[in-house]
């Protein structure tokens, strides 16, 4: 089977799984995110697959060769580092040239692999330059060229961007998107950020203390999470407990009509803040006061007491312009907006 | 804080104290040594005053010569093979635990407090041919019978190398430990063996330092002159060896001091010329 599968795979450091039980395939070409608060076990799981690390049990499958027992520096795959890793004693050619002179290209060859690579990345003419002559953007671009110098089988990228500021992240998203789309390369990015796997990735494994939550396309998962933790890291949610009553459930806030909840058991309810309405006083099923209004520019976020529970509702800055902190407001929650979890998740 | 030039004279209050301390115990010092190394021998007595280049014209003598271009050789000796031992491992040490790196490093501490003349005596026991290690050979049936290994070249050579080692490894180490990690690991993912990525990667990282602590051995091993009467044959003394012989033994006080001069000259020389090197290799 061409792309990658891992089979419960394990890292154990003394008394601590960093990794429990991981199973996992990502077919070839497809752009993954491993997605996790830090110390979630992603960048071992990385580290592992690279073979950095050896996995304490399980297998690691590429392209149906296992890959368990083959030395990092002949598993041929790229991977850019969180520190990136670039050697300061050589230059940027000399730099995206390292892999190709181990594997002992000829000199012509690498010279027009090396000018090749930089134009990919959009940095030509850079080949003399110092690391230290580069901006923080540009030693990214070194960094992916010299990854993808040998044409890897596997492009791992261990929190790549993590060191830019934010709107060179955003753009550097967009690139490292296309660029993997160009290539059409089996690809593995760990980060922290949600929003940088919602927007470049096929799919998302969100992972929690060393196991995965769960594996799915960004906005499958964004509109059906698997369970609370899932819901409430990737983007925001509003997680409610609700009781199973005659047609609806309610909970301290009030009643949602029509969700169909078990007559008289509690299920936690995820609830996206964009699919809360707020209206004027008496339209809805739910009484609010507004305890925050927290201004986005192209959207606004209310934060509103309802009973014991807090809701969060964001809308069109345009739709309650006049809306104060204290003054009371009705919520109406639509019954499909609503993302029941199982029980024993809750 | 005031980040200004001192304007006052009061604004050098501050390091009047260190430089103090400085000009008495080796700034006059220094220059005495000096002058004294242009004075004129008085046989029998002592030295007197006077302006001669005799002292330094000695130098020119072949044996001189023979015993300068000897303790250079050895110094630089010396210094490889601290470093090729001292390299991999700090390398090594500076990727186990915290609690695996401080004990090591307390026994290398440990090896610090010990006197030059302690690691001598050490040193000829364990190579002398009555007691020695070569015994402990014979009875694990490895030689046929017990040897004597000092004094000789090669004794002096393992004698410096294990007093310097300790200081190879604490200059090392501040920079080997602050070296990331991830550098070995990109280059064994871009299909550097182990050992080629070390090689490739972790030493030209690494070279300011190697330099300095090349540098700093070196000198060290220049001033030794007490393992090489302890462990060497005559012919395997350093130049410091003679200025001890002279000054102490010989009475001849105007030329020790003018090989001492002449010794602190050609270490000032060394580190100049490895600052230019330095230099031109970091601008690159």
């Amino acid at each position: 089977m061409a792309g990658l599968a891992l089979t419960d795979v394990c890292k154990r450091f003394g008394s601590v799984s960093a990794v429990d039980g991981v199973s996992l395939t990502v077919p070839e070409g497809t752009f993954v995110c491993l997605l996790g608060p830090s110390g979630c076990g992603k960048t071992t799981l990385m580290r592992m697959i690279a073979g950095l690390e050896d996995p304490t049990s399980g297998e690691i499958v590429l392209n149906g060769e296992r890959l368990n027992d083959v030395p990092a520096h002949k598993r041929d795959l790229g991977m850019v580092f969180q520190s990136l890793a670039l050697f300061p004693h050589l230059s940027v050619g000399e730099n995206i040239a390292y892999p190709l002179a181990i594997r002992g290209r000829s000199k012509a060859e690498i010279g027009a692999r090396v000018s090749e690579l930089l134009d990919m990345v959009q940095l030509p003419g850079v080949t003399d330059r110092s690391i230290t002559q580069l901006s923080g953007g540009q030693r990214q671009r070194v960094a992916i060229a010299r990854a993808l110098a040998v044409s890897p089988r596997l492009f791992l990228l261990d929190e790549p961007l993590s060191a830019l500021d934010a709107k060179l992240r955003e753009a550097m998203q967009v690139e490292l998107r296309q660029l993997q789309q160009r290539l059409g390369i089996t690809t593995i990015v760990v980060t922290h950020d949600q929003r940088e796997a919602m927007s470049m990735s096929d799919e998302i494994v969100v992972m929690s203390a060393g196991r995965i939550q769960q594996m799915a396309p960004p906005i499958d998962m964004y509109r059906k999470p698997a369970n609370p933790f899932v819901a409430d890291f990737l983007g925001q949610a509003n997680l409610l407990t609700f009781r199973g009553v005659q047609g609806g459930a309610d909970c301290s806030a009030g009643l949602i009509s029509g969700l169909d909840l078990p007559l008289g058991e509690t299920r936690q309810v995820s609830v996206r803040p964009e699919d809360v309405v707020v209206g004027p006083r008496d339209a809805g099923s739910i009484r609010a006061t507004v305890s925050f209004v927290r201004e986005m520019g192209a959207s606004v976020e209310f934060h509103l007491t309802a009973g014991s529970e807090r809701i969060i509702a964001s809308t069109s800055p345009k739709a309650h312009p006049d809306c104060r902190i204290g003054d009371e407001v009705s919520v109406t929650i639509p019954a499909e907006a609503c993302v029941v979890f199982d029980k024993q998740e809750a | 804080m005031r980040r200004a030039a001192p304007q006052k004279l009061t604004d050098y209050l501050p390091i009047a104290f260190p430089t103090l301390m400085l000009g008495i115990f080796f700034v006059i010092p220094f220059g005495l040594m000096v002058m004294v190394s242009f004075f004129k021998r008085v046989q029998g007595g002592f030295y007197e005053p006077s302006f001669t280049l005799a002292n330094y014209a000695r130098f020119l003598s072949p044996f001189f010569g023979e015993m300068l271009v000897f303790s250079l050789c050895l110094a630089a000796l010396v210094s490889i093979c601290c470093l090729c031992l001292g390299v991999p491992f700090t390398y090594r040490l500076t990727r186990q635990s915290r609690r695996a790196q401080v004990i090591w490093l307390i026994g290398l501490l440990g090896v610090l407090s010990l006197s030059e003349v302690i690691i001598g005596f050490a040193w000829s026991t364990l190579l002398s041919r009555t007691a020695g290690l070569s015994n402990l050979f014979v009875w694990l049936g490895l030689m046929d019978k017990p040897v004597a290994w000092t004094p000789s070249f090669a004794a002096v050579l393992t004698g410096l190398v294990y007093q310097a080692f300790p200081y190879t490894v604490l200059v090392l180490y501040p920079a080997f430990s602050r070296l990331d990690p991830s550098l070995m690991e990109a280059a064994r993912t871009l299909g550097a063996s182990p050992v080629r990525g070390f090689l490739n990667v972790v030493l030209p990282a690494m070279r300011k330092t190697l330099l300095a602590t090349f540098i700093i051995v070196f000198i060290f091993a220049l001033g030794a002159y007490l393992l090489p009467q302890l462990l060497g044959r005559p012919q395997h003394w350093t130049l410091s060896v003679l200025v001890t012989d002279q000054a102490i033994y010989q009475s001849n006080m105007p030329f020790a001091a003018a090989m001492a001069v002449f010794l602190v000259f050609a270490s000032l020389v060394l580190v100049a010329i490895s600052g230019q090197i330095n230099r031109r290799g970091g601008g690159s």
